[in-house]
């Protein structure tokens, strides 16, 4: 249909190459600048070092390895901050929720379930999994009716959280270390046992890319059916490739990412065989990784092809116009904040899986990293806007500058909370500066 | 003709709703009949806006009766006045203004597919139909409806009450925003949705409007009602004189 009054394809006169090609290919110039700033603080710490310190140890396939584990928990707990923020809401809470999960799911699989099932029973870790999300999600919902029915604002009640999980955790062990924990348990956290390997790695690549191809396929479809403008094709390719191209790249990374010495004499200890010559096992993509792609799959869809995700914007863009339409305005907030604590329970999991123990200080001011990574990634206060895309790479950003710190020796908490402090101001303040100029 | 011997299409008796100490609205009773327009004039702040939100479900009325096709139904949430097919337009419009025209329109009946899904493309294109047919100028389909003009919102808030078939229309004052093509056009549309049967109220503080597009005219002064009159029965200055003095013409009932 080449008369459909809506093209993307006109080109204006006089427009520049990029324009054309951001319009062409419809990618979002925000998402362009968030990535470009990324990749520029990568840039920047491997320089520093190759320049300061005679050795770049940024970007080398241990730190990105390291940093995609790392980021996962807080990056988990971002999506679903997104949500929350947009419908002008705050959840002050989450680093507690991680804390008080973090450490029930503990003593769940070590002191209360071993002695009843036994030691190291395959199902333990299965049941601690489900008890840590459940609590989490019970706690949200808890927070939720108190915001939605009783209209105490979000702010105060999830401050309240934050002291009173904390202070639970706590109580729940007096104080104490729980660990270790269940040995399955601890793959959820990464580590060289946590990870899928090459292999699996290169499945998971080639999924990946066929998904890729199947949903811009069946974009496309879409919109012939209904006569709207298409893409040029060359649009298409560009889209598709770039998208595949960070995907094998990714796997490249992590699969250059080689077990180090000690767990290669272990594993192979373990099958009674010495290590061979030049014996090397990639680490592949880690747990906790694929949960957060999973997440962020499943959140994306949420927020962008279902009723409910509408329902998130348009409470976000005028919560009187949404309830007038006949959304349950309290319904919704309720299922927000259930939906933020399931997944700080998931974060508990991975991040208490990671230390292989829960501890009383599990996930302290995590919340003040999550609200910054939503926030970093293009999620408006003021609510209507945000992307799960954006606090990905928002957490993506701050984990970086973070890590990245102390890879160059200024390890030093005061710098690190400096720089991260600056960067969330300036963040806001060059999304603001975007919006004036596209307006 | 208006055959107003049969049930009506809506009855509000005896409606009151008080905010604080403020009788927004007092005592009022109106009634609508199928293909019947019915005016409801009066001054800024005389509670217009309030009894309709109290049929649109916007608003729970402290007492009274609301009678649909004779039958008394309970009116607690918007939901419960879409399911009665009743559809309005507010003063406000009411729109989501970080979402597109047909993100609106869909508000909380969105277009699903077989799995579940928003069908944001169905939903679109049945946007441009109705749109090409109420505004055929309309052409900011992409963008949130925050980059529209006045007019431009009102015609979707006024499409998103007319493509869902409603019975009962509730418009408040639905050309505020409207040059003067514009409003010949949705005058066109009421027109068009009287002959169909739809019973409308239509807040409209322009007296001529009242006189062209109405059956009747309902007029509130204060919370209360003044007066009912048949159009054809008045004259502009009857009308004037219920509005300004809360005067009641003999024709009034
Ligand atoms: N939500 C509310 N809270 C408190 N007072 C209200 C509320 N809504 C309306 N009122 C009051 O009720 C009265 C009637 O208001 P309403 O909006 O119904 O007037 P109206 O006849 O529609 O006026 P206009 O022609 O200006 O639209 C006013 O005094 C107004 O201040
Ligand atoms: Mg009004």
């Amino acid at each position: 249909m080449s008369d459909s009054p809506h093209s993307a394809q006109t080109t204006t006169p006089g427009e520049g190459a990029v324009r054309r090609f951001l319009r062409a290919t419809e990618i979002d110039p925000r998402l362009l600048g968030m990535v470009g700033a990324l990749l520029l603080i990568w840039l920047g710490f491997h320089l520093y070092g190759v320049w300061v310190l005679g050795e770049g140890s940024f970007l080398t396939p241990r730190n990105l390895w390291n940093l995609s584990v790392q980021t996962a928990s807080i990056g988990i707990m971002a999506t679903g901050m997104v949500l929350v923020i947009i419908t002008r809401n705050i959840d002050l809470s989450v680093g507690s929720i991680v804390g008080v999960v973090g450490m029930y799911t503990g003593l769940l699989q070590v002191e209360w379930l071993p002695p009843m099932m036994g030691l190291g029973n395959p199902m333990i870790w299965v049941i601690a999994v489900v008890f840590g999300i459940t609590l989490g999600a019970l706690i949200g919902l808890f927070h939720g009716l108190l915001i939605a029915y009783l209209a105490i604002p979000s702010f105060i009640v999830t401050l309240g959280g934050l002291m009173m999980w904390r202070g639970m955790a706590f109580l729940a062990s007096s104080g104490r270390t729980i660990s270790p924990v269940d040995t399955t348990f601890a793959l959820l956290g990464g580590g060289p046992y946590g990870a899928i390997g090459a292999t699996g790695s290169w499945i998971l690549c080639a999924i990946a890319c066929a998904g890729i191809a199947w949903a811009m396929m069946r974009g496309r479809a879409a919109r012939k059916l209904h006569g709207f403008a298409l893409r040029p094709i060359w649009a298409e390719y560009v889209v598709g490739g770039i998208s595949a191209s960070v995907v094998v790249i990714a796997t490249l990374v992590v699969n250059a990412y080689p077990w180090p010495k000690g767990i290669l004499k272990d594993y192979y200890a373990k099958l009674g065989q010495d290590v061979p010559e030049g014996a090397f096992i990639a680490h592949g993509f880690a747990y906790p990784v694929i949960i957060m792609v999973a997440v962020v799959l499943m959140m994306t869809v949420l927020m962008t092809r279902t009723r409910f995700g509408r329902y998130v914007f348009a409470i976000g863009g005028n919560p009187e116009a949404a309830a007038l339409s006949g959304i349950n305005t309290r319904a919704m907030t309720v299922k927000i904040f259930a939906l933020m604590g399931a997944l700080a329970g998931i974060a508990a999991i991975i991040a208490s899986a990671r230390l292989n123990s829960a501890t009383n200080a599990l996930g302290d001011l995590d919340e003040l990293m999550v609200i910054a990574a939503a926030v970093v990634g293009g999620t408006s206060l003021a609510g209507g806007v945000g992307t799960i895309y954006g606090a990905i790479i928002g957490a993506l950003v701050l984990v970086s500058l973070q890590t990245g710190m102390v890879l160059i020796g200024f390890g030093d908490g005061s710098y690190r909370k400096i720089v991260i402090g600056v960067a969330l101001v300036l963040a806001v303040y060059l999304d603001i500066v975007y919006r004036k100029r596209i307006k | 003709m208006v055959d107003r011997t049969g049930t009506p299409l809506v009855e509000l008796r005896d409606i009151s709703i008080a905010f604080g100490g403020i009788k927004a609205v007092d005592h009022v009773t109106v009634d609508l009949y199928p293909g019947e327009v019915v005016g409801l004039l009066g001054h800024n702040g005389a509670g217009k806006s309030t009894l309709i939100k109290c049929l649109s479900g916007a608003y729970r009325k402290d007492s009274g009766q609301i009678l649909i096709n004779g039958q008394e139904v309970e009116i607690r949430d918007p939901r419960d006045a879409r399911a009665q097919n009743i559809e309005t337009i507010y003063q406000t419009l009411a729109l989501a203004d970080n979402l597109d025209a047909a993100s609106n329109l869909f508000l909380g009946r969105e277009l699903v597919n077989s799995f579940g899904f928003v069908d944001e493309s169905k939903m679109e294109a049945e946007t441009r139909k109705i749109m090409g047919r109420l505004n055929p100028n309309f052409r900011k389909f992409n963008v949130p409806v925050s980059a529209l003009s006045g007019g431009q919102r009102q015609s979707v808030a006024i499409a998103r009450a007319v493509y869902f078939n409603a019975k009962i229309l509730i418009m408040d004052e639905p050309t505020a925003a409207l040059g003067p093509h514009e409003t010949q056009m949705v005058a066109e549309l009421i027109q068009e949705l009287k002959k169909q049967g739809l019973g409308i109220f239509l807040i409209e503080h322009d007296i001529h409007a009242v006189m062209d597009l109405c059956d009747r005219a309902v007029v509130m002064k204060n919370g209360q009602r003044v007066g009912t009159v048949d159009v054809k029965d008045v004259t502009d200055d009857d009308i004037l004189g219920m509005i300004i003095l809360g005067k009641k013409p003999p024709q009034a009932y």
